[in-house]
């Protein structure tokens, strides 16, 4: 063999054309069904075809029980009242009630994250705990917890607690005063009085103030490694500025609003003032709170057991106090683990308040339900709800893949 | 094989100009190479250069973006009558063995004569167990490969190949994964499937079964073969600097 | 100077009863609070759930309803076969726990098929054959109501979602963009609504679009809805199992000279679904748990028949003991499962690998 010639291994700039064109047409002979590049061009539009021709079949069976697809009935008139939320009248279009359901949805969404996330972060400590009773406790929680259909629980608290609570005239009274009876929790409420308009700016250069002192804190730490202020140094003037402006404007911005038993015209109890949690929103919030705080738990005690021991015993070998080594070492790295299974729960916590409908809370559903009652517009209405819990689920995951994507910054 | 024979032998894969691009990295920059039946050639070069990548366009286990292959007279393009008949020609070895965990030994072997080549389980057993013979673990055909030790998994995993009766052996970098007293055992199968006249591509590092058995060593380096020669000429007169360095390299340690 | 080492006991706090009270419980001064606190909160609450449970609770209504929560509107003359179906299925289990040892021997085989076997023959044992019947007479699937009826939709939902999780995770996967799109979209959306909304998609607008002739129960209606939104969860369980399998498994069989379809069916797969099985029991527990959801859409499942009983006169306002017995049911069902699914990743994870 020689080294040189056709075989050699010296690369070619560039094909003979005649030869490339003689290639070129021995392909083009190929039949179809043996040609992989056309086969996978040609199962793809047969796969879209069939998705396309189901969908089709679908809708023409749809068409021929002569219904029709518009969303013109939005602007009608509801005609029916909803107890629940921001302010709804009959004579109010079918579009603001199901405003009102997607506000109420949302609202306890919203609050059942904050809660859940807390009794989460609280348990799942507490099942750290090198106190035995407390690990247990918190471990018997969770068991219990996660082993209930959700249903069953709200079910429970619903039926079972909160409508077997006395009536208004006998209500719980706590300190405070909140009463607590089987229409609902009231609880004190601050107020807007005439002179909040002098004391909101305080409240903004507040929060400007502290957010541009976070931001100076957050640089030197890149910079130099050190946090150049305390913590302290940013919450003090939060506090103080608007203390300050509270003292120098006359009369109070803000009056504490307290709940007061009535006795209204023909000796009807009533509880006035306040702000008032039905006792659906009430029962809907605490399974919600219960139920996902459980999930949390577990989420935060894996996150906090997946940084290894050796991270912990190289912290303290060089000097960090225990604080130091939790703020410094630890949660850093745990927090990485939690979020993404922390988006999730809370995606499920906004799905599971769909639950509200089996216990009469005027959510997304139950207003919807009455809502296609009331019109006869099943697909419509669907496709609404179907969007709004998709928006909702795309915002969390959103801002939640934010956070993540700083989290993992920081980390490194 | 001698070299005489070799010279009158006819060429069984033949690559021209051949390219590849991952996204914008050009990985195979136009590869041409001409092995006869019954050659042992033996490819080396420096790693990241697209060796592995390029004896993976052989048998389409990477797609080639321009030029040609030519298999035993079978080109290689899209035709899946085409694919299908190069892929039952060639039988190939990897660094990481790549066994079917969930398969008993024996039938790792015996799965694609029975599935592709329509074998009776009878017969593909029977080939199965001359293979593991030949490959020296008969013993251990009824255990799963995960209870096998390194070296006699990649003696599995040359059964496996030539269990199919392929034309053309590929080795991707066969001992690299192995702990060192385990490289002979796997070298002493291949060198006596080379002498049994199969064709065999082999990247590999190890020199002394090169200069044992190969009839030609290809360097590549940076997408393309930068040289190659006989085995002899190859350690004692290379042409390029860049193989010089890299013998150098390789061979003084 | 004796240079003999001293063997000594070790601290009397450190070992023994007292020992690990020091050390659990009382190891600091707010350690000590926590224990004090936590015993008085024990105690209130076990004081509270006793004096009810032994005391207040009305337990009547559980014992004399067993029967309804049990089968529900199942015809009582009938309830047999519904003992004959568990009677299958017991002495099924019983056989696979004998002989869980015998490993690729021809009994487990047998004992697949008749798993295979079971699922069917249970499901014409319920149902009957037509009215006139003599022996098997129909049972409609819409009397089906109670535990049966949980049990049902539970089982018949994973299995049937099963099959199509697999195909939207291969399809997921697929290099083919259309499919993978079309794959993604199906299980992104339906991972991102509420599984009421499923349902209730099943129960009102299903049958609108299908043709005038065909028409399902509302048991059947919300098996599909079951099924459909299970899938999406199955796909994503199967695709981590598929992630699982290392990319060297595909070219190995490539390389033997397996097509794409053999390739999946005889390398990756068996492979990906073994990693997923866990996956999957967890899978089965939630939607255990959530087909509670279809007293929603008004079926009479456990849940079901307990608002059900709960409306009667003569238990009316009975919701604690009622929905407490159900509460204790689901909790023994869905713990003894999840205990199972832990000892079974055990047992999976030491397999031959």
């Amino acid at each position: 063999m020689s080294g040189e010639g056709v075989s050699g291994c010296i690369p070619f700039k560039g094909v003979d054309m005649n030869q490339r064109a003689a290639m070129d047409e021995h392909r083009s002979v190929v039949p179809f069904w043996r040609n992989e590049r056309v086969l996978k061009v040609l199962a793809q539009i047969v796969f879209v075809i069939l998705v396309l021709a189901v969908g089709a079949w679908a809708l023409t069976n749809y068409l021929e029980r002569g219904l029709k697809f518009s969303y013109s009935f939005l602007d009608e008139e509801a005609s029916f009242d909803l107890a629940e939320g921001i302010e709804f009248s009959p004579t109010d279009p079918y579009a603001r009630a199901f405003l009102v359901g997607v506000l109420n949805t949302a609202r306890v969404a919203a609050i059942g994250i904050v809660l859940a996330t807390l009794v989460g972060l609280v348990t799942g400590i507490a099942r750290l705990s090198k106190n035995w009773l407390v690990s247990k406790i918190a471990g018997v929680y969770i068991e219990i917890i996660r082993n209930i259909p959700l249903l069953v629980q709200l079910f429970l608290l619903y039926f079972a607690v909160i409508m077997k609570l006395p009536q208004i005239k006998e209500a719980f009274v706590l300190p405070g005063p909140v009463y607590i009876s089987n229409r609902g929790i009231v609880l004190p409420w601050p107020r807007v009085a005439a002179s909040f308009g002098l004391w909101w700016p305080f409240l903004v250069v507040a929060l400007i103030g502290a957010v541009a002192l976070l931001i100076i804190r957050g640089r030197s730490l890149k910079h130099t490694g050190r946090p150049s202020f305390n913590l302290l140094w940013v919450v003090t003037p939060l506090v103080a500025v608007p203390v300050l402006g509270w003292l120098l404007i006359p009369g109070n911005p803000l009056l504490l609003d307290l709940p007061e038993m009535v006795t209204k015209s023909g000796g009807v109890l009533k509880v006035e003032g306040g702000t008032a949690l039905s006792s659906e929103f009430t029962a809907l919030l605490l399974g919600l709170v219960v139920y996902t705080g459980a999930y949390i738990a577990e989420v935060v005690r894996a996150g906090i057991l997946s940084v290894p021991r050796g991270q912990t015993e190289a912290a303290r070998a060089q000097g960090f106090t225990n604080r130091q080594i939790l703020s410094l070492i630890v949660l850093p790295q745990a927090l990485r683990v939690i979020i993404p299974p922390l988006i999730s729960q809370y995606l499920n916590l906004t799905k599971n308040s769909s639950l509200a409908i089996a216990i009469g809370f005027l959510d997304l559903y139950a207003v919807s339900q009455t809502m296609w009652n009331q019109s006869g517009r099943v697909v419509e209405v669907f496709f609404m709800i179907m969007a709004s819990y998709l928006t909702m689920s795309l915002t969390i995951s959103f801002v939640m893949n934010i956070v993540n994507r700083r989290m993992q910054i920081v980390e490194r | 094989m001698q070299k005489e024979k070799l010279e009158t032998a006819e060429d069984i894969i033949i690559c021209q100009n051949v390219h590849k691009w991952f996204g914008n990295f050009h990985v195979l920059q136009g590869v041409n190479i001409t092995v006869k039946r019954g050659e042992v050639v033996v490819v080396c070069g420096p790693s990241g250069s697209g060796k592995s990548t390029f004896i993976r366009t052989i048998n389409r286990l990477e797609e080639h973006q321009r030029g040609n292959i030519i298999v035993d007279g079978i080109e290689l393009t899209n035709d899946l009558r085409n694919i299908h008949a190069i892929q039952r020609e060639i039988g190939m070895v990897f660094q990481q063995f790549n066994l079917f965990p969930h398969l008993k030994v024996i039938d790792n072997i015996t799965l694609a004569p029975i599935w592709v080549r329509r074998w009776s389980k009878e017969k593909a057993v029977q080939v199965a167990m001359e293979l593991l013979e030949r490959v020296g673990i008969p013993e251990q055909a009824n255990k799963y490969p995960g209870q096998l030790s390194g070296g006699q998994q990649q003696r599995l995993a040359i059964a496996r190949a030539l269990a199919m009766q392929p034309k053309i052996m590929l080795f991707d970098e066969p001992t690299s994964a192995l702990d060192p007293e385990m490289i002979k055992e796997v070298l002493d199968v291949m060198v006596e499937l080379a002498r049994s006249g199969i064709t065999m591509i082999v990247i590999t590092h190890e020199m002394g079964f090169a200069k044992e058995v190969a009839n030609r060593i290809f360097f590549f380096a940076d997408g393309y073969f930068v040289e190659h020669n006989t085995t002899e000429e190859f350690f004692i007169n290379p042409r390029e600097e860049r193989t010089k360095s890299f013998l150098s390299q390789i061979l003084t340690h | 100077m004796d240079l003999r080492p001293e063997v000594l006991k070790p601290p009397r706090v450190e070992v023994g009863l007292l020992g690990w009270l020091k050390k659990n419980l009382f190891s600091t001064w707010y350690n000590a609070l926590l224990t004090i606190f936590s015993l008085a909160f024990i105690y209130i609450v076990l004081r509270v759930i006793i004096t009810w449970v032994v005391h207040d609770a009305r337990w009547e209504v559980v014992v004399i309803n067993l029967k309804v929560f049990m089968i529900g509107r199942y015809p009582r003359e009938e309830a047999w076969r519904v003992l004959a179906g568990l009677g299958i299925v017991v002495f099924l289990a019983a056989l696979t726990w004998i002989f869980r040892g015998a490993k690729g021997s021809p009994v487990k085989r047998w004992l697949m098929i008749g798993w295979l076997l079971s699922f069917p023959l249970i499901g014409i044992l319920l149902r009957g054959f037509s009215r006139e019947n003599r022996f098997l007479p129909l049972v409609s699937e819409n009397v089906w109501s109670g535990l049966l009826l949980t049990l049902v939709l539970a089982i018949v939902g994973i299995i049937a979602s099963f099959p199509l999780g697999v195909l939207l995770a291969l399809g997921r996967r697929s290099k083919l963009p259309a499919i993978k799109v079309i794959c993604t979209a199906y299980i992104e959306t339906i991972r991102g609504v509420p599984l009421i909304s499923v349902l209730f998609m099943s129960q009102l607008m299903l049958p609108l679009f299908l043709p005038p002739g065909l028409r399902l129960g509302t048991v059947m209606r919300a098996l599909t809805g079951m099924t459909l939104f299970s899938a999406a969860y199955a796909a994503e369980n199967v695709r981590g199992g598929l992630a699982a399998v290392p990319i060297g498994q595909y070219e190995a069989a490539r390389a033997v000279g397996l097509n794409k379809v053999l390739v999946m069916a005889l390398i990756v797969l068996p492979q990906a679904l073994r990693t997923v099985i866990p996956a999957i029991v967890g899978q089965f527990i939630s939607l255990f748990k959530d087909t509670t959801l279809v007293v929603i859409v008004g079926l009479l499942d456990l849940l079901g028949i307990a608002k059900a009983v709960t409306g009667q006169r003569e238990f009316i306002g009975l919701h604690q003991e009622v929905y407490c017995f159900i509460a204790v049911l689901f909790f023994i069902c869905c713990y003894a499962m999840s205990y199972a699914s832990r000892r079974l990743e055990k047992v999976l994870g030491v397999g031959e690998r």
